[in-house]
């Protein structure tokens, strides 16, 4: 029971992290294979944050979004804008050199120690029916779940945000009815990005910080985006979920230190048998 | 009637004369280079780069010419390094068997790999690679029986042997041995390039379903193209084992290796078979040379440099730096 | 005795008939022209055929041999070619290469292949454009590509999707002059036409589809003159 509930808590986690990517992909069919590491720019943000001017990682979560927003608006028009219109390879490969660039230069700034926030406000743990969550763990997971739906109302029930699907469903008829595709993208990588700065935010109170914590997590991410087809947001929480129980239980119940297997052989025997996402429209 | 028979009489691979010549040319000289007495750093910069150019040659066969973007290459060279590494460590077996049983295992590795992912394509088969890439990592790492974490420690021999495949007293066998390989391995994937194979790769990564309707089977075309990658992997792995003499996952099945095949590959020209080289002789010094003027900082700086020229690359020249070359060279060298 | 026998091939995708209960066949060293509107399901009875999208159910039979749900490169193999409505060159190499790539489904030999490219291109009239890249060609050239490489596999039957289609009036008769000489090496051809003088001209039956279903096969004269296919399809669109 432990598991389950930490495994739903990591889930919902992976989910906004997830939602972040896939919507960047439904919007212009790129993968970010960066995405992982803007998690840990995120990270990163609100350690210096904490660090320089003391403000807690909860009480930094607008700077940080806007931070990674702008860094994920740079990122269009400074790289992805260039390969809109060129073959998936070189997309991948513009995409992965971001991965590389960012990870090793955060390296090279700040060396590859761990670190961490010490003493963040949201610490200890709560204790419920025998249970025990750690706080910030419960925090960070409910926070990215109203960012999740906030996220979910956005797109689907906001102007700005029906622009975004019409865009990403046909760019040239959205364009027509006066929809600037290449403002939504870059919209698109600003909230892609501001999901990623909410979900590192959270998870730096109570997560060591080194350059390369977000391999992991956008390995995940992928994972997520596949399990719950390509573009679907909604997908990712449903898949977001599976993942964090998959590893938790598969830890539990196997051996911990494959943990990271378990996750993908389920990407795997999806994407093999069921190419287009277990709930996926496409 | 008359030009179709002009047609026909033109050769087959315009193959210009000169160009051999140059290219033998080249050849001697790099059999003759050790006798120059170079500095150890020198024998060593051209171990590393007849590596490089081997390794994302590999990349180039199933990236270049059948058009998988695979993001876990790395995974063969270290189980190419642990295959020799392994038989040597355990039954004395020498390297050079191990090496062959190491291209033998990738095959089979490739293949049984192969079957389920060929059949996702683009993006599906990009991050499929990418995490079977990472999982043989993970694998090893807590692989008791090949030294999980720790890895296998190479027995040293106490003077130069070539049983062990072991030099201590120059770098200029080490040397040889990666040219050989070198040399093979590009002379196997030119004849490739211009076989019925070579025609069929491209067409496969062409346009998969105009490749179907002319009988391509094209599941079986990619499997082969990714065979034949993960046998040329292989043996760069052993050899690299046999160079530093220790095999740990770190650096065996280190993400570098394939971010790197890829890498050379893009910046070089993709789908060229001299593509690899042209990128391997310009990134493998400013790699070096990259790691030496900042050494000891401990940041990624090569790495760093990878990763700017990767975007550089895509952004101004996604054909890479073979297409700059003068056309009637390329054009010759597209022909085959 | 027919070369292609087609009984109740059905396709339906997510509820909707593409193609429903389609039947009919075809005689060796006939032009079949199939024709109707837009949606009709033309496009998707050749890929039923041919093996690109896998039917439902019906049976297709290509001279004594059920190929129904076989794969596109076994279909190709026993000898049915196809080109494509959105043409697919192989963009990156040259005309030449891209016809040798057909040729080698028949050939091993290098030289062989290449000698029998160069006769087929000659064929389709581009020997001079032998060593350019098929994206520097014009629509027109690269439908002679596709055709000569579709023709290099040595195909029994040919299926041509829209030979005319999307490119300009005078590149049309020498196309459509291709075709009629298709036939008289032996090949059987099915072609879907839109232009309806073309399909009157060359062809030895009709087919004509209407939303998934056959509302009428038989000569041109007949088919000119059917009720169904005026109501769907010459009533519709302008038959220039």
């Amino acid at each position: 029971m432990q598991a389950v509930i930490s495994g739903l808590l990591m889930g919902l986690i992976y989910a906004l992290i997830a939602s972040g990517l896939s919507l960047i992909f439904g919007l212009m069919e790129i993968v970010n294979f960066a995405h992982g590491e803007h998690l840990m720019l995120a990270m990163f943000s609100s350690f210096w944050l904490w660090a320089l001017l003391g403000l807690d990682p909860i009480v930094s979560i607008p700077i940080t979004i806007l931070i990674l927003a702008v860094c994920g608006i740079a990122t269009h028009y400074f790289l992805i804008r260039y390969v809109l219109k060129a073959k998936m390879l070189v997309q991948i490969c513009a995409t992965f050199g971001l991965a590389i660039f960012i990870r090793s230069f955060a390296q090279f700034l700040w060396t590859p120690d761990f670190r961490n926030v010490a003493d963040p406000m949201l610490s200890g743990r709560i204790e419920f029916a025998g249970i025990f969550i750690g706080q910030p763990q419960f925090t960070a997971a409910i926070v990215c779940l109203f960012a999740f739906i906030g996220l979910y109302w956005f797109v689907t029930k906001t102007e700005t945000g029906l622009a975004l699907q019409a865009t990403s469903q046909d760019r040239q008829a959205a364009e027509v009815l006066g929809v600037p595709s290449n403002k939504m993208f870059a919209l698109g990588w600003g909230l892609g990005l501001g999901c990623v700065a909410i979900a590192g935010s959270m998870m730096s109170s109570y997560f060591y910080i080194f350059p390369d914590v977000g391999i992991n997590f956008s390995l995940f991410a992928f994972v997520a985006v596949a399990l719950g087809g390509f573009g679907s947001i909604l997908g990712c929480l449903y898949a977001g979920i599976i993942i964090g129980l998959v590893e938790s239980l598969g830890g539990l119940l196997i051996d911990p230190s494959f943990k990271l297997l378990y996750v993908f052989a389920i990407y795997l025997l999806v994407v093999v048998f069921k190419p287009q996402g277990m709930f996926g429209r496409y | 009637m008359s030009d179709l028979n002009l047609a026909k009489q033109e050769p087959v691979f315009n193959t210009n004369k000169s160009m051999v010549y140059v290219l033998f040319g080249f050849l001697g000289f790099l059999i003759l280079f050790p006798v120059l007495s170079p500095s150890q750093f020198l024998l060593h910069l051209m171990i590393m780069i007849f590596m490089h150019a081997v390794i994302s040659q590999s990349w180039n066969i199933i990236g270049g010419f059948s058009g998988q973007i695979s993001l876990g290459h790395g995974a063969f060279f270290g189980i190419g390094a642990y295959a020799s590494s392994f038989f040597y460590v355990e039954f004395g077996l020498t390297p050079w068997i191990g090496i062959i049983i190491g291209i033998l295992i990738c095959a089979v590795i490739a293949i049984l790999v192969g079957i389920p992912m060929l059949r996702l394509s683009g993006h599906y088969f990009a991050i499929a690679t990418l995490l079977v890439g990472i999982s043989f990592q993970v694998v090893f790492q807590r692989w008791d029986l090949v030294g999980a974490a720790s890895g296998l420690w190479i027995p040293l021999t106490s003077e130069d042997s070539y049983y062990a495949m072991q030099f201590h007293s120059s770098k200029a066998p080490y040397y040889y041995l990666f040219l050989i390989f070198f040399v093979i391995i590009f002379f196997i994937t030119w004849l490739i390039s211009r076989s019925k194979l070579g025609y069929r790769l491209r067409a496969v990564r062409d346009d998969a379903q105009a490749a179907q309707s002319l009988g391509i089977d094209v599941a079986k075309h990619k499997i082969i193209a990714f065979a034949i990658s993960a046998m040329m992997m292989a043996p760069m792995g052993s050899l690299f084992a046999q160079y530093i003499l220790i095999v740990d996952p770190d650096r065996m099945f280190n993400f570098e290796i394939s971010i790197i095949a890829l890498l050379i590959s893009v910046l070089g020209g993709i789908g060229y078979v001299w593509g690899p080289l042209v990128g391997t002789i310009i990134l493998i010094p400013l790699a070096e040379y990259a790691r030496i003027f900042f050494g000891g900082t401990g940041g990624a700086v090569d790495l760093m440099v990878y990763g700017i020229v990767l975007m550089i690359i895509c952004v101004f020249k996604p054909s890479g730096i073979i297409s700059l070359l003068p056309n009637h060279i390329l054009h010759r060298e597209k022909k085959r | 005795m027919s070369i292609l026998k087609v009984e109740n091939l059905s396709k339906s995708f997510g509820g909707i008939h593409a193609n429903q209960d389609i039947s009919f066949e075809v005689q060796p060293g006939e032009i079949l022209g199939v024709i109707g509107p837009n949606g009709a399901g033309k496009s998707t009875l050749f890929d039923l055929i041919t093996g690109f999208t896998k039917p439902d159910k019906g049976s297709v039979i290509f001279q004594d041999q059920n190929i129904f749900g076989l794969r596109p490169d076994k279909i190709s193999n026993l000898g049915v070619g196809r080109t494509f409505q959105k043409l697919k060159p192989f963009a990156d190499q040259t005309l030449l290469e891209n016809v040798m790539i057909g040729a080698f489904s028949k050939e091993n030999n290098q030289k062989v292949a290449r000698d029998k490219a160069l006769e087929i291109i000659e064929f389709v009239q581009l020997l001079e454009k032998r060593h350019h890249y098929a994206k520097e060609l014009s629509t027109g050239q690269r439908k002679r590509l596709e055709l000569a490489r579709a023709l290099a596999t040595d195909p029994k039957l040919l299926l041509m999707d829209e030979v005319t289609g999307g490119v300009d009036q005078k590149t049309i008769p020498g196309l459509v002059e291709l075709v009629k000489k298709l036939r008289d090496r032996g090949v059987t051809v099915i072609t879907i036409e839109h232009n309806i003088n073309i399909i009157m001209d060359i062809s030895n039956h009709v087919l004509a589809l209407d939303q998934g279903k056959k509302i009428a096969f038989g000569q041109p004269k007949e088919i000119q003159n059917n009720q169904k296919v005026i109501d769907a399809y010459l009533g519709t669109v302008d038959a220039a």
